[in-house]
């Protein structure tokens, strides 16, 4: 009871799964209180406005001037064998190269992965709050959280931020009773499923490539040199994209990581190939 | 960029909606179903914001369903219809407004077939046809030439088919396939997809 009574328990129980109101989180006490114990409910000081008082920082002449990390290229597809996932690495803000080793596909748990666009942050914070949700979902229910459910309790949260800055194009990809599972949802709170996706600058680019060479019934080979080659291509063309390709299988029995290559090496291995 | 049409006749009420799912430049989905399903004879097509669409058609049909199930009785097309504009209009005065358009087809014992056309600012009208999105710039006039309330449910999906192909045929964005369906006395049927150019 001590250890419960130092941490609150008793207090924080009730706000358990505490996904904030459709009113949003400007409520008043009962919110701020709520904001203390459960991480996934922001407060915000009354007036501001975070579209409005963050463009002074992104677009404003002043010297103080933030650029968001927005360039990337991220796709995944489902097929016969599963589901494929893969990522380019490269994060930039404006023109500079900010990294080339950014993890964007986020593993949730052994039958779930999330993939990275639009703000890292954003990203990687709701995925991290959606990993614990489903956890609890586990321990409550005694069985894994579906893909649909996991991805609309992500598209839930984030449709209570819209219009606030959130600003997220995430793959939701895993393995439940109903089979491979691909969910797309994004900050505006759509969420769409479908046989194929491809989110990011890039994505273009990586759409030609994945339609022209996408078959349902392809080998796992197949489909791994798919993947990585539509990334390659996607790096190429696209400034905001480059570093390693990661790429991940969602099998019946988890996910396992497929492969990290750098963009150069693919580069030179496939002019390599067009020579024979 | 979307596009939903609906037309009524003497016994059965048909909403065709396309089926693109867009983001930006993107098309993410071509088999997308904007329908949603708000009682055992009435169907919501919806269009709009993306995330509202979706939210506000959900909150919609089930509040629908849970007053069937507290009073053992359902609300008349016309019923949902004004339950939905009275919520879409107070939501508008709200924060946080939805930006939703939809056409509400349904099938009444008493009132037989209906139509209704609601845009995001809940202007709410009964109409024989109506049609939202760019794609109603086209098709109204040909409606309005072409529509006769004693239409058949051939001739109406006959109709509907010129229109898809007009749209097909002036309009910048490509909508190639819609879906459709259809609502009379027996329920909500759904009509194979409708593709222009094929009769």
């Amino acid at each position: 009871m001590a250890l419960a009574d130092a941490c609150n328990f008793s207090q924080s129980f009730s706000n358990f799964a505490a996904i904030p109101t459709a009113l949003g989180p400007q409520d008043g006490l009962s919110d701020f209180q709520n904001a203390l114990q459960s991480s996934e409910n922001f407060t915000i000081p009354q007036n501001y406005d975070p579209v409005r008082d963050m463009k002074t920082l992104v677009d404003g002449d002043k010297d103080v001037k933030i650029e968001f990390d927005h360039g990337t290229t991220t796709l995944a597809f489902k097929f016969k064998h599963g589901v494929i996932v893969a990522v380019d690495s490269r994060a930039t803000a404006g023109p500079y190269i900010a990294s080339q080793t950014v993890k964007k596909v986020i593993e949730i748990n052994p039958y779930l992965l999330g993939t990275m666009a639009g703000g890292a942050a954003d990203c990687s914070y709701w995925e991290r709050v959606l990993a614990k949700q489903c956890r609890i979902h586990e321990l409550r229910n005694k069985e894994r959280i579906s893909v649909a459910a996991a991805s609309k309790l992500l598209a839930n949260i984030v449709y209570n931020y819209k219009g606030m800055g959130l600003s997220m194009g995430t793959m939701i990809c895993g393995w439940d009773k109903r089979g491979p599972g691909l969910y797309y949802v994004d900050s505006d709170g759509t969420r769409l499923t479908n046989d194929m996706f491809s989110v990011g600058s890039g994505s273009t680019y990586a759409y030609g490539v994945l339609d022209s060479g996408y078959n349902y019934d392809m080998s796992v080979e197949d489909a791994y040199q798919l993947g990585e080659r539509a990334i390659y291509h996607a790096t190429h063309r696209d400034a905001y994209s480059g570093g390693t390709v990661n790429m991940y299988h969602m099998k019946e029995t988890g996910w396992i990581k497929v492969s990290a290559n750098n963009v150069l090496d693919l580069h030179y291995k496939y002019a390599e190939e067009k020579k024979q | 960029m979307e596009c939903l049409i609906g037309i009524k006749g003497k016994d059965f009420v048909i909403v065709a909606s396309d089926t693109i799912s867009a983001r930006s430049i993107v098309s993410m989905k071509q088999d997308h179903d904007k329908m949603f399903k708000l009682s055992d004879k009435i169907v919501m097509a919806c269009s709009g914001e993306s995330g509202d669409t979706v939210q506000f058609a959900e909150y919609i049909s089930k509040n629908i369903q849970l007053y069937k199930m507290r009073n053992g009785y359902e609300l008349s097309p016309r019923a949902a219809a004004n339950f939905t504009r009275r919520n879409l209009a107070e939501y508008l005065r709200s924060r946080t407004p939805y930006q939703v358009n939809m056409l509400i087809g349904g099938y009444d014992e008493t009132d037989g077939p209906s139509l209704f056309y609601m845009d995001y600012l809940a202007a709410l009208i009964e109409a024989p046809f109506a049609a939202h999105g760019y794609g109603s710039f086209f098709v109204l006039s040909l409606l309005d030439r072409y529509y006769r309330d004693d239409v058949t449910q051939e001739g109406a999906i006959k109709l509907l088919h010129q229109c898809i192909d007009e749209v097909q045929k002036r309009f910048i964005v490509n909508l190639p396939t819609f879906k459709v369906r259809c609502i009379n006395k027996d329920g909500i049927t759904d009509l194979p997809d409708l593709r222009a150019g094929k009769q």
